[in-house]
């Protein structure tokens, strides 16, 4: 096993500095320079040298490439050119908004997906499971932000039960703060429990056909009574994986779905990051991003060995 | 042949007529503005009502199925041409540090977040239709690579293989001429897939503004439009995002539908 981890951590690593180069060029050769957008185009050059100097961009590539890597590995990611507060602070700020909207969105479709999913393996071929099939091919082919804005039109401008958009802040109380990301949660949710379920159904169908389900069975388990003690167990190893993936596309995700609801997450700070071209916070956000959904892939893949030995010494 | 198969047929065949007549006929013209008619539902002027600015929304589907299509074809279209080679390659040259390269940059793009690395490019490189499609096709480049070579791996094990490799036929050649023919169904199988998740990201992209510019008709840009209206003219968001669900469901049940189709297995079991 600490062989197997050593190995991931290295791919980890090479990861995450492939990414860090790749996101550090792509913003390089972004055409426009931070100190004349933000000095405007009348700007004296000794005044925009002195701007680049202090935002830290007279140095060469190299220079600059390590300074961002090593302020991000100290936790320091620069100053915002537009707000001049530290960008750490920033992406804190906006993050008690996102990774509870991920985590909500996690949990919601788990909850949907599991029952689903066993309830459609259960009943393989009859009405049941073809009824929750179909509806895992429309929540798949439905867009999350079309069907964000359905539920604002439905719970929100209709019924009023939620607030169209925008976020209370925790200060209000845990309930508040839930109640204003319940329909952004249900939006992301939707698509990847729809996903979730036809793992679940799958897996589930694929283990039903082995060797120790049979011996349950001759062991005088009902079918469903089998399927729940031993079926359900194992089927969970291929789903926990898609549910280690589904966390980095909510977070990710969260991005649009950011943009309906007025949320002021990460998603929201990069869009408006792009278009005041303050490019230390568009970098920074999406490397973070990156980094977190490289370690939690790495994460899984850990838990993965850990469950199923078998990987370990196939690698 | 399945249902699946004809229900995705029929409907992705429906969407691609409308992009299709719309080069020659759209009912209004897509762009003409008529602010005195702003807003109507749908009726038997307007099938799908008009827009804000009075503009036929027929119209605009049937233009925008274009765009969609175009982007999301396009980017499957790179995604293939350049991972079906690499694919290729790396199986031919099964263990040897070029596969190695090659699965472990596939691996690193599988890693990133598409849609944030699509929202970077085209935010860095500016919005519009072409960035739009390269940012959707880069993440279709692994997802064929890795399925090419999985498949080719297994028939450079088949005999017909080692026939070929006994008449002096290089790597490259069978490749081409006996492991390209037998990895091809599976291709089109996930090209139909691939295709339904570039129409999703390319609404995803314009919707954020970041697709095609006006006035290129586009569906995710006429959602972003419709947000602000959609308490008093709902149609304006219902019919572009049942547009794209129609697509894409149209799209997925063609893709399983062709997989269970040209399994020859799963057509054995079925006869």
């Amino acid at each position: 096993m600490l062989r197997y981890t050593l190995k991931r951590l290295i791919s980890l690593l090479v990861s995450l500095a492939v990414a860090s180069v790749v996101i550090f060029t792509v913003i390089e050769v972004a055409p426009g320079d931070p100190a004349s957008f933000m000095l405007g185009v009348n700007a004296q050059e000794d005044t925009l040298a002195a701007l680049r100097a202090e935002l830290g961009l007279d140095g060469s590539r190299i220079q600059r490439y390590f300074n961002w890597v090593g302020g991000m590995v100290a936790g320091d990611f620069g100053t915002s050119y537009t707000y001049r507060t530290p960008v750490s602070q920033m992406i804190a700020d906006r993050l008690w908004v996102s990774l509870p909207l991920a985590l909500y969105a996690l949990t919601l479709s788990t909850l949907i997906a599991f029952p689903a999913g066993i309830y459609a393996a259960a009943r393989r071929g009859k009405p049941g499971d073809l009824a929750v099939m179909g509806a895992t091919q429309l929540g798949i082919a439905v867009p999350n932000f079309w069907f964000a804005m359905m539920l604002v039109l439905i719970f929100a401008i209709n019924l009023r039960w939620f607030n169209a958009g925008g976020f209370v802040g925790w200060g209000e109380g845990l309930w508040a703060g839930l109640r204003s990301l319940t329909l952004p949660a249900v939006a992301l949710a939707l698509p990847q429990a729809a996903i979730l379920a036809r793992v679940m159904r799958s897996a589930l169908l694929d283990i039903l056909g082995e060797d120790f389900m049979r011996t349950a069975r001759a062991k005088g388990l009902s079918r469903r009574q089998a399927l729940w003690r031993h079926g359900v167990r194992n089927a969970l190893i291929p789903v926990l994986t898609i549910i280690g993936l589904q966390f980095s596309f909510l977070l990710a995700g969260s991005i649009i779905i950011e943009q309906v609801f007025y949320l002021p997450g990460l998603g929201r700070l990069v869009f408006q990051a792009i278009s005041a071209r303050d490019l230390i916070v568009v970098e920074s956000v999406v490397m973070l991003l990156v980094f977190a959904v490289i370690t939690v892939n790495f994460l899984v893949d850990l838990a993965y060995a850990a469950v199923d030995p078998r990987l370990r010494s196939r690698s | 042949m399945s249902r699946n198969l004809i229900l995705g047929a029929a409907l992705s065949s429906l969407v691609v007529l409308a992009a299709l007549i719309s080069f020659v006929w759209t009912p209004y013209d897509n762009a003409a503005l008529d602010i005195p008619n702003k807003l109507q539902a749908p009726d038997a002027l307007h099938w799908f009502g008009t827009d804000h600015f009075g503009r036929d929304m027929f119209s605009m589907i049937m233009v925008g199925a274009r765009t969609s299509i175009a982007v999301a074809l396009v980017a499957v279209g790179i995604g293939m041409a350049l991972g079906v080679p690499l694919g290729l390659t790396a199986a031919a040259r099964k263990g040897s540090w070029l596969d190695e390269v090659i699965m472990r940059g596939n691996d690193l793009v599988f890693a990133f977040p598409s849609l944030v690395i699509a929202i970077l490019i085209t935010a860095v490189f500016g919005a519009g239709a072409i960035n739009a499609i390269i940012a959707i096709g880069i993440f279709n480049i692994p997802v064929f690579a890795r399925i090419t070579r999985g498949a080719a791996l297994s028939l450079w094990e088949r005999e017909f293989i080692l026939a070929a490799r006994v008449s002096g036929k290089g790597a490259a050649r069978i490749s081409a001429e006996h492991i390209l023919p037998n990895v091809a169904n599976l291709l089109i199988v996930q090209g139909t897939i691939q295709f339904s998740l570039g129409i999703l990201a390319e609404a995803g992209l314009s919707y954020v503004g970041l697709g095609a510019q006006p006035p290129t008709p586009s569906w995710g840009r006429m959602l972003a439009d419709a947000q602000t209206m959609v308490s008093f003219a709902p149609h304006l968001a219902l019919i572009p995002g049942l547009a794209i669900i129609v697509t894409v469901l149209g799209l997925n049940l063609l893709g399983d539908g062709l997989r269970d189709w040209l399994d020859p297995r799963i057509r054995v079991a079925r006869a």
